[in-house]
């Protein structure tokens, strides 16, 4: 009888064995339709929007388009001082933020203890800084760079007549004061390059009579240059959608010249947007127009961004294969 | 070239044959009492063996002898080490001048990622050499020195990551030689590496030596009997007994000395 009961449990656990395989089947597809619907949910948004501005935009876009300014109320004419304007204060926030973000982050690993008390209270700033809105940013860019700098200079180069020469918004304002929005992303990132480098190579240059400089400067920096370079993009790309700080630091509704000196003011993509979306004399005139400033501020910082990915991606390939 | 023949002029631990001494060293990771008084010297010329089980502090110890601990946030060092009768903790001067004496190879081969050139050249260059030719003749004569020459001096631009892991740890090797150190610390140099490799890289100590005071961290017993003249065994921060590697490995002295190298523990 003992037996006939362990036959009878084998072929239950047997039949049970051979279902579950079915059962399990079916159980696992619930979770990959779910995630996958919310990809193809993703994917549809990104189509749309991107499908819609090219559309819309492409038929605009042609060489007067990029190489002309706007003309008639912005109804007609081109953009070309607002990616001029865009290009050249992204290019002058790069110079601020690259060199102070490195040097921060150089800082923060190589010369405190990530457990001291300065070291926790620099982070934890970079990290606020980080968090705080945009609008904010703008703010204290008029506050401080144009009102206080900008005063202070005005007050000290006197120049003949008594208009503000650098106490007024500018293009350098504009892009110190995106330069500080976007610090928090090269200084992370700088910092995780400067992390991912193994010990046993500053030791293998300590071990060799080198100094804690000729270490940072021969080894480290160069070992960390694909990451500071990530930085670089990032901050790239997120400076030149921003427009939310140049609002108030030195963006201009429309301007006859380009800006060519550091205390002028400049037209600038994202902000053209803006303008053409609510402050154009007829908005339905402007739209085309519109799509076509939209289109090609998108086609700008992809380009941006693929010539820094470029560059980075050839740089490693040339350190880890010649 | 015993104590006898020392003029008694001479200062008390002036010895020709005397290359390193350490002197009560105590050394501590923050709370953590890694090195408890050890007290240890290494012959000029000569190959020593530090052994005993993971842990033990035979790497610390290692590291103490060029400072490299210093760049260890939160450790601290007490006791006396000596270059040929200097105290290289207290009035030696720069740190990397002392590096540049007492060179260092690692467990991992590390080269930078640089060609096998600029790795070689690398301590002449941030020591301030800057002649091309210099350079060039310093880093041919180095790569020969290390046996590295044939296998590499038609890819001196290729990067060293090439290289298979023993060529790379040669180079280290290498690199560590060319700024003429007088002291070579190893710290289990060939523990990642094949059984081929290892020959060569104990061939190569074999043929460093005599040229180059060596003191050598290993796992490997065998190793350590073929390669040294003298072998210390380190156990729980303490170096428990020291002496002529043949001594050690058939007269231990020391009971746990005994039970570490016929396997009983470790």
């Amino acid at each position: 009888m003992g037996n006939g009961t362990t036959v009878l449990a084998t072929e239950q656990i047997n039949q049970v064995l051979n279902n579950i395989g079915d059962r399990k089947k079916s159980q696992g597809i619930i979770p990959k339709s779910l995630t996958l619907l919310s990809v193809l949910l993703i994917a549809a948004i990104l189509a749309v929007i991107l499908g819609n501005i090219f559309l819309g935009g492409i038929g605009v876009i042609s060489w007067e388009f990029i190489s002309q300014s706007p003309a008639h109320g912005l109804e007609e004419g081109g953009i070309f001082p607002a990616i001029f304007g865009t290009v050249a204060l992204v290019f002058l926030m790069v110079i601020a933020v690259v060199p102070i973000g490195v040097l921060t982050a150089i800082y923060l690993h190589e010369y405190t203890r990530p457990d001291s008390m300065i070291t926790r209270a620099i982070r934890i700033s970079i990290n606020n800084l980080a968090g705080v809105p945009s609008i904010v940013f703008g703010l204290f860019g008029l506050g401080f760079f144009i009102s206080f700098v900008g005063g202070f200079l005005d007050s000290v180069f006197v120049i003949a007549d008594d208009r503000p020469y650098w106490g007024q918004p500018a293009i350098i304002w504009a892009s110190l004061t995106l330069a500080l929005l976007t610090l928090p992303v090269v200084i992370v990132s700088t910092e995780e390059a400067l992390r991912a480098i193994p010990r046993e190579l500053r030791e293998a240059s300590y071990a060799l009579g080198a100094t804690k400089l000729q270490t940072i400067l021969r080894i480290i920096i160069p070992q960390a240059l694909p990451g500071i370079l990530t930085g670089g993009i990032l901050a790239v790309s997120r400076g030149a959608g921003e427009v939310a700080p140049i609002l108030f630091t030195g963006a201009a509704y429309y301007l006859p010249y380009l800006p060519t000196q550091l205390n002028h003011q400049f037209m600038e993509l994202g902000y053209h947007v803006y303008i053409l979306a609510t402050q154009a004399p007829d908005i339905d005139k402007t739209k085309p127009i519109l799509y076509g400033t939209v289109l090609t501020l998108l086609v700008l910082t992809f380009l941006l961004n693929f010539t820094a990915i470029f560059i980075r991606s050839r740089m490693r390939s040339r350190r880890v294969a010649d | 070239m015993t104590d006898m023949t020392t003029p008694p002029s001479a200062p008390p631990r002036t010895s020709t044959h005397i290359k390193i001494t350490a002197e009560t060293v105590d050394f501590w990771y923050g709370d953590n009492h890694a090195l408890r008084d050890v007290t240890l010297s290494m012959g000029k010329g000569k190959v020593t063996a530090l052994i005993g089980p993971s842990g033990c502090g035979k790497s610390t110890f290692l590291r103490c002898l060029n400072r490299m601990n210093e760049t260890i946030p939160g450790t601290r060092m007490t006791g006396t080490v000596r270059l040929d009768d200097r105290d290289i903790y207290n009035g030696f001067g720069d740190v990397s001048q002392l590096r540049t004496r007492v060179g260092m190879v690692f467990q991992k081969s590390n080269p930078f990622p640089k060609s096998i050139f600029d790795n070689v050249a690398y301590g002449l260059r941030v020591n301030g050499i800057k002649d091309r030719q210099i350079i060039t003749h310093a880093v041919e004569d180095t790569l020969k020195k290390a046996f590295l020459w044939d296998e590499v001096k038609d890819k001196l631009s290729h990067s060293a990551y090439m290289l298979s892991g023993g060529q790379q740890q040669r180079l280290c090797i290498a690199r560590a030689l060319a700024v003429r150190p007088e002291v070579l610390l190893m710290d289990e140099p060939a523990s990642a590496l094949d059984p081929i490799s290892t020959t060569k890289i104990e061939d190569l100590i074999a043929e460093l030596k005599g040229s180059y005071t060596i003191i050598i961290v290993t796992h490997n017993m065998q190793q350590a009997g073929r390669v040294s003249d003298k072998t210390a065994f380190f156990y729980e921060g303490k170096m428990v007994e020291a002496g002529e590697t043949t001594q050690i490995f058939t007269n231990p002295q020391e009971k746990r000395t005994e039970d570490y190298i016929t396997g009983r523990f470790g």
